[in-house]
């Protein structure tokens, strides 16, 4: 119980004092997941809408094995990415491996399923009426597609927020690739593996509530924008020229 | 401007629409009515270009409309639809109206003019910048048609404008598609299965039932001269049935019903089973004391009073003559005669107010009958 206490005191007092070493670990992970989201939500949306707009042969059977791959343990996601970019692995010569960009990677394939997966959800949200009074208003099928995502914008938004929560939340790939090299690769999530293990239990408590924060952080931009008090169309996918 | 020949859409292996022909003429306001699931929807969408026929052909303005995407979109930008769920995207009200001219590529300064007219135009001048989806329900329906006007389209499709919406709105709107086919020009069908609506707006109608383009023409042929029993329940005549022309006498003809005889006008040859049609608001009612003599243009049927339906300002009674009548009467006077339920009454039909239509009998379950069959 001591332990506990001590913890969370010698953690406030972390924070309190901006630790170098907690800044540093909380950076990286903000970078490298804000990357992986941002990566992930270029490829997830129009590959979300490809697969709802078109009609194509085994159409249900690819939404189910991108519905199944939202629960991939991350561990297989890393195994996977080792093999691919380790030395002898066929991206080898990348040198990726050890590498935030490696991890970059990881996080994004990670966490791609569930972005297309809610993307095609939030696009299928949109009523079929909508999408009938943009053609007959003479859109093409470009600008009808647009004016849908931008209808769907803010469950595509929740779906960009899961992603970003999953990827800065995991361990597997983060440890299997990036390898938690101090100053490095070393993130929020390996951190605590790490210091738990050692017994520096200040500094993993610590971590753990700076990792809620930015949760909490990005719920609270989240509800913001969606509430509408924000202006919301012209602040999200790119406004009126979208 | 529109000349639909032998259309047909399946879905599946159900036709939605069977064989349709039909000329929509330019600057004409022309009523699709029929019951839901008529195909009313199918045949708009089909005009407007969503959606391809399964058989058949639009001609649009002399343009074939079976080609590539490209070809049909600039044959549909020439047209614009109003959906019945009024499909407004979640932004502002100018935004919405703005899209069809953002989609024709024209410039920022000709979008604010041309929206701000439209807006105008339905009455929503002060809502340029609300939420479209925050209005009421024939707000929104005024937000879809601004947003169809805004183009300039020279034909208006539109789906059930008005219903579920107050008489209010109703009338607003209706007033708004009658301004836009007076002062615009522009050609308009409109899908309703509210008959009075038909009556209100459009010079031409045309009646679906299950697909069929069941009878088209002006709005007297169809009120008047329905061509079949369903037309003629659907337009709010009760067809007595089991009827057989006894006499004719040119044209003049006695029908005989469960032993009571009618008279009418109709080419029907002597033997044919008929079902006869009577306007409710051709019957007059009289006491029984005071039935004026029976000439040989006029029926003159003795019954007792069955029912009395008010009918807003009209009141319908039902009279047993042997046969069902039913008389629409104001509901002034229907109290400066007294009428109660169980009484004795004179029912006076003209033979000319009596229309005849063939009917086989209770097997006969076709709905298409070719104009001109009819008498």
């Amino acid at each position: 119980m001591q332990e506990i206490i001590d913890g969370i005191t010698q953690a406030f007092q972390l924070i309190i004092s901006l630790n170098p070493e907690l800044l540093e670990v909380t950076a990286l992970s903000l970078f490298i997941s804000l990357s992986a989201t941002a990566i992930s939500t270029l490829i997830a949306i129009p590959l979300g809408g490809l697969i709802h707009f078109r009609e194509f042969a085994g159409k249900r059977g690819v939404i189910t094995i991108i519905q199944t791959l939202y629960s991939v343990p991350t561990v297989i996601i890393g195994l996977f990415v080792y093999l691919l970019i380790s030395r002898s692995g066929p991206f080898g010569f990348f040198r990726l491996l050890f590498t935030p960009a490696g991890m970059i990677i990881g996080q994004s394939i990670l966490i791609l399923p569930i972005m297309i997966g809610l993307t095609i959800t939030a696009l299928s949200g949109v009523d079929r009426n909508i999408r009938d009074t943009l053609i007959s208003l003479g859109a093409t099928e470009f600008q009808s597609i647009a004016r849908i995502i931008q209808e769907a914008r803010f469950a595509i938004l929740g779906a960009v927020i899961l992603g970003f929560g999953r990827a800065i939340s995991e361990v597997g790939v983060a440890m299997m690739i990036g390898g938690n090299i101090r100053g490095e690769t070393r993130v929020l999530t390996t951190s605590i593996a790490l210091e738990t293990g050692m017994g520096n239990f200040g500094l993993s408590i610590a971590l753990g509530i700076v990792l809620l924060a930015i949760a909490l952080v990005v719920i609270l931009i989240m509800n913001l924008i969606t509430s509408g008090a924000l202006s919301d169309s012209d602040k999200i996918l790119g406004g009126p020229q979208a | 401007m529109i000349r639909i020949s032998g259309l047909s859409r399946r879905f599946g292996n159900r036709d939605v629409i069977k064989e349709v022909d039909l000329e929509i003429r330019r600057d004409e306001i022309f009523a699709l009515i029929g019951p839901s699931g008529s195909g009313k929807t199918t045949m708009l969408r089909l005009i407007d270009l969503l959606d391809r026929p399964s058989g058949g052909s639009i001609i649009f303005d002399s343009l074939r409309t079976d080609g590539k995407e490209f070809e049909r979109r600039s044959i549909r930008r020439r047209m614009a639809m109003v959906f019945q769920k009024p499909g407004v995207l979640n932004t502002t009200v100018e935004r919405n109206v703005a899209f069809g001219l953002e989609f024709r590529g024209m410039s920022p300064d000709m979008i604010r003019q041309r929206v701000g007219d439209a807006l105008q135009k339905v009455g929503l001048s002060g809502f340029s910048k609300r939420r479209a989806i925050s209005l009421s329900g024939g707000e929104m329906q005024r937000v879809a048609i601004a947003r169809a006007i805004v183009t300039e389209p020279e034909v208006l499709l539109l789906d059930e404008p008005t219903a579920n919406l107050d008489p209010i709105s109703t009338q607003i709107i209706e007033n708004l598609i009658v301004w836009i086919n007076k002062e615009r020009k522009t050609t308009v069908v409109v899908a309703t299965h509210d008959m009075g609506q038909g009556q209100r707006l459009a010079s031409r109608i045309g009646v679906m039932m299950e697909g069929q383009l069941v009878q088209s023409g002006e709005m007297y042929d169809i009120f008047y001269h329905p061509v079949n029993r369903a037309i003629a329940t659907f337009v709010g005549i009760d067809p007595v049935r089991d009827g057989i022309v006894e006499s004719n006498d040119n044209n003049l003809v006695t029908v005989a019903i469960h032993g009571i005889r009618i008279q009418a006008v109709t080419a029907l040859p002597i033997g044919q089973r008929v079902a006869v049609c009577i306007r409710p608001e051709e019957v007059t009612l009289s006491l029984p004391n005071a039935c004026p003599s029976a000439s040989s243009a006029r029926n003159c049927l003795a019954g007792t009073i069955t029912h009395l339906l008010p009918y807003g300002p009209f009141t319908r009674v039902h009279v047993d003559c042997g046969i069902p009548i039913t008389a629409l009467l104001t509901r002034r006077s229907c109290e400066e005669l007294g009428l109660a339920h169980g009484m004795r009454v004179n029912a006076t039909i003209k033979a000319t107010a009596v229309h005849v239509i063939p009917d086989p009998g209770p097997e006969d379950n076709q709905l298409h009958v070719k104009q001109g069959e009819a008498g």
